[in-house]
């Protein structure tokens, strides 16, 4: 019941903190010199001072600006996004049409990072002294100080290029038009580098938190007790220690969705991978003003909820907080 | 324990000078520097010049790293390219560290309704999408060198907030803190004399990360040409070369490769900080 009570709680919290992003980004789009009328007027290239004033009523750009912000924090809440100037379409269909790709390049690079990062980081704990966790060092050094563009490209060099065993980009082949199994296969076959380049970036510090916590938790007296009583080493390493060492990896891999975000912009545009990404970067370029306050409330609506399943997890992986029900 | 005569300061630096790889980090960054402040007087080809033949392979005794697709000298680009790349990336993270101090300060000083409004500030900041919101700040308003250093400094203080306000609530309750209370120092003087210089070491620590994700954060937004067109970059290079990636690799490997070891070298000393500076790891 507490519990419920908490996730309630937090859930209008979340909601009132969205509406804030809203109404800090539209007037931010609002202050910027230029608005939708004088886009369409230069594209026309030049139009009467009547043609103007008709078109900026007709666009509502004519009234204030807190009856702009209401009329469209009304329409947000409605549900309605509005009109993308330049795909002259409905701004939620073209998120959506982009969702799945962006989901599906975040939700691989956080697997590969989150599987990887702490198998590494738990024999690199294991072995503190070895030559395995110096390499472990390495990759995490590498993961934390390379721009993530540019490793993508090294990869694409390597494996598009100089081996060339792997996609260039694009989310699948086209020309070739392969349909259900073959086509799936496909996908994964071109998801391989962009997820491998924005895992990268994660795994360095996935490795690092996994390492230093595991340290400190086969430092602690239950782990001693455990071994005392004759427990099986794995079994303390898996059942006792890797559960608890885990606790500050679910915490930082949701904290960290907004940065995957960051990431997987770049990513796509390295790949050309038909995602969010590429598509707010578009959207910005032309400024396509309705798409941008879209796509900004989309990605806040995904830290948000991000945020609010690592507090869910967080509960599930703690058996401490587990037993409180 | 610390020998006599020996400032904290003094002995976090014994540490520090033992540590191998924060050396190697010290001395990237010496050369580096050392290159961004007297290369561009010595080399004096200018990166935005044709110099040669498009693509030109590295070796060229006239181009020693060759040159990119229009022909323009890629070693001048590296020389020069670091400068704007290196300053937005400290000034972005003052930035960050201002702002993150005061907000840091002020709530875990105060407590109560300060934290929890503030609180309610960072959460707001750290729900934007950083890197999209910085694209649209810089598009929306004329990109150049300031406003990229204001859009990174704007959206990336959340971290150092939340470090600061820990140190402060975790420090205030030391008797030192109470002692000055007791004597009658003003709450200004409590946390600019006496909380904030004992919370610094890992502000330090902090600060010097945030300078290597800044230029991060700088090289990707100046890779989508989202910055001064007329300034040199390296990441600029690597976004305007980036298509002729199977023809001319030299000229996307090496600015990388300058990126890549300024933040390396960053991280090192910073890590190298953080072990001299504390203290449980010192007795090891």
């Amino acid at each position: 019941m507490a519990y419920l009570a908490i996730v309630l709680r937090r859930v209008v919290q979340a909601i009132g903190l969205l509406a804030a992003v809203a109404i800090l980004n539209f007037t931010l789009i609002h202050l910027a010199p230029g608005d939708i009328v004088s886009t369409i007027v230069g594209e026309m290239g030049g139009a009467s001072e009547e043609t103007i004033a008709e078109l900026r009523r007709a666009y509502g750009v004519d009234r204030s600006y807190l009856e702009q912000l209401g009329i469209y924090l009304a329409r947000v809440a409605g549900g309605d996004l509005g009109t993308s100037i330049y795909y002259n379409k409905p701004v939620f269909l073209l998120i959506l049409d982009r969702v799945p790709a962006t989901v599906l390049l975040l939700l691989a690079a956080l697997t590969l990072a989150l599987v990887a990062g702490t198998a590494l980081g738990v024999l690199a704990a294991r072995y503190p002294r070895g030559w395995f966790a110096a390499a472990v060092n390495l990759v995490s050094l590498f993961g934390f100080s390379a721009p993530v563009f540019w490793s993508g490209l090294m990869l694409l060099l390597l494996f598009a290029s100089a081996i060339p065993i792997l996609p260039p980009g694009g989310f699948y082949d086209v020309v070739a038009g392969a349909q259900g199994l073959a086509k799936a296969l496909d996908i994964a076959h071109h998801l391989v580098l962009p997820a491998t380049t924005l895992a990268l970036i994660f795994l360095a510090l996935y490795s690092r938190l996994a390492r230093a916590s595991m340290i400190e938790v086969l430092g602690s007296d239950y782990v001693r007790t455990a071994r005392a009583k004759g427990l099986p080493e794995r079994t303390v390493i898996f059942k006792h220690a890797l559960r608890n060492a885990l606790l500050p990896v679910v915490t930082v891999a949701g904290l960290q969705f907004s940065a995957m975000l960051a990431g997987a912009v770049l990513v796509e545009t390295v790949f050309t991978w038909p995602g969010l990404g590429q598509l707010a970067f578009e959207s910005i370029l032309r400024r396509d003003n309705q798409l941008i306050l879209g796509i900004l409330l989309l990605s806040a609506v995904l830290v948000t909820f991000g945020n609010l399943i690592t507090d869910v997890l967080y509960r599930i992986v703690d058996p401490r907080i587990k037993t409180d029900g | 324990m610390a020998e006599a005569g020996r400032s904290p300061w003094q002995e976090a630096w014994a540490v520090f000078r033992r540590n191998r790889a924060a050396l190697i980090g010290l001395a990237i960054l010496g050369v580096i520097g050392l290159v961004l402040a007297v290369g561009p007087l010595l080399y004096r080809v200018d990166p935005f010049d044709i110099v040669g033949a498009p693509m030109t392979p590295p070796g060229d005794p006239d181009v020693l790293l060759g040159t990119d697709y229009l022909g323009r000298d890629i070693l001048a680009g590296l020389v020069r390219g670091g400068r704007p790349t290196v300053l937005v990336g400290i000034c972005a993270a003052m930035i960050t560290t201002v702002i993150g101090i005061t907000i840091g300060s002020l709530s875990g000083y105060y407590g109560r309704g300060t934290d929890r409004m503030l609180g309610r500030v960072v959460e707001f900041f750290q729900v934007l999408p950083a890197l999209l919101f910085a694209m649209v700040l810089i598009t929306l308003f004329e990109p150049s060198l300031l406003t990229v250093t204001l859009a990174i400094g704007v959206v990336a203080w959340t971290g150092m907030a939340r470090l600061t306000r820990a140190e402060f609530l975790r420090i205030r309750q030391l008797d030192f803190v109470r002692s000055a209370r007791a004597i009658g120092a003003s709450n200004a003087r409590i946390i600019l004399a006496t909380i904030l210089p004992n919370a610094l070491p890992p502000i330090i620590v902090s600060a010097t990360l945030a300078t290597g994700t800044a230029i991060l954060f700088e090289a990707g937004l100046s890779f989508l040409g989202l910055t001064d067109p007329n300034v040199m970059s390296w990441g600029l290079m690597i976004g305007s070369s980036r298509n002729y990636l199977r023809e001319a690799w030299w000229a996307v490997t090496f600015p990388g490769l300058c990126i890549f070891l300024t933040v390396l070298g960053i991280s090192l000393v910073g890590d190298g900080l953080n072990d001299a500076f504390n203290p449980k790891l010192r007795q090891r």
